[in-house]
């Protein structure tokens, strides 16, 4: 970059990373900071639409949702969670790491995000591929049949049924795309870190990135009780 | 940078935290509340993101308030949804 020495924004302790049309890296550093936190504003609304499609069908046909809720496999469901937490985690002190300048305990938290990203999914595959064969999968193979919770023989609408398992798919399935394209970020984000280019004086990237990842965490930590543990009461 | 870097012991203690309340919620799924399960279930879980927020996401400590301001702000449209919504499609069956 060439700021001339007259110029209102060339300061004494130029960055290799500040843009020219920032007046220092602070200020950078909050425009991009702010506009991450405007695109997952964007993305509240994004996943808001389907919980709000959810929560009106869940009203309406409460029983199916139950039944239907009954057949998600709790313990990989608790099991997942746990992994995105423990992943939170990793990618917090990744960030911290880096602002402490410490690249390869960087780069090790940062492959430990992706180990624990990985097998989020592929816990989340194992679910679907059981649901598969148990032809939950809404659709012309569609079967399910249940009774209504605590009124055994009163069997539930199996077409309503399909709504819920249309929701937990579609809900899921947004939330694995999701998970799908941060293990991509942080595949590049880690190389970067092991090449040095982030450190005390620039993570914007970094921390960007876990502020997605944060945010599909908490997208999963809404699901993980509202399609798992409708009604688990024996 | 003026950034605050946190101790490592605060994000631990978050994460414990987070794994304690799934546990917990989990776990309460099976005792028999009534209409409280779901409610319960709903505030561990928005506690839980509170926390993420707060301390993984930093905006506790953040100097920049216009990401306060976009917090507050996606949160209130998101429930101006849910809530213009539900008193919609809730009370249809009332008229």
């Amino acid at each position: 970059m060439s700021a001339s020495s007259d110029s209102p924004i060339a300061v004494e302790s130029h960055s290799p990373a500040l843009r020219h049309h920032f007046a220092d890296m602070e200020q950078q550093k909050q425009a991009a900071s702010l506009g991450m936190w405007l695109f997952l504003g964007t993305e509240i609304m994004f996943f808001g639409g389907m919980f709000c499609a959810y929560l009106i069908y869940r009203y309406w046909y409460f029983n199916e949702f139950a039944a239907s809720s009954r057949t998600l496999d709790i313990w990989l469901g608790t099991i997942n969670t746990a992994v995105l937490i423990c992943s939170s985690l990793t990618v917090a002190l990744a960030v911290r790491a880096a602002q402490t300048g410490k690249r390869k305990l960087t780069v090790i938290l940062l492959l430990a995000t992706l180990a624990f990203g990985l097998a989020f999914l592929g816990i989340k595959g194992v679910e679907w591929y059981n649901k598969f064969e148990e032809h939950h999968i809404p659709g012309a193979s569609f079967h399910f049949e249940a009774s209504v919770p605590q009124h055994p023989g009163v069997p539930i609408n199996s077409q309503h049924a399909q709504i819920f398992f249309s929701l937990y798919f579609a809900m899921t399935g947004m939330h694995a795309l999701h998970m799908i394209i941060g293990v991509g970020l942080f595949c590049v984000l880690t190389f970067y870190a092991w090449k040095g280019r982030y450190g005390p004086d620039y993570y914007t990237p970094l921390e960007n990135a876990g502020l997605y990842w944060h945010f599909v965490d908490i997208v999963w930590i809404y699901l993980f009780p509202l399609l798992y543990l409708i009604d688990r009461k024996k | 940078m003026s950034e605050h870097v946190l101790p490592i012991k605060l994000y631990v203690t978050i994460w414990a935290t987070l794994l304690c309340l799934t546990v917990i919620t989990a776990a309460v799924a099976f005792v028999d509340l009534g209409p409280f399960n779901t409610i319960v279930a709903l505030v561990i879980a928005s506690v839980k993101a509170l926390l993420v927020v707060l301390f993984f996401m930093h905006v506790k400590y953040t100097s920049e308030k216009m990401t306060k301001v976009v917090v507050v702000s996606a949160i209130f449209w998101l429930l101006t949804l849910l809530a213009l919504s539900l008193a919609d499609y809730t009370t249809r069956l009332l008229a």
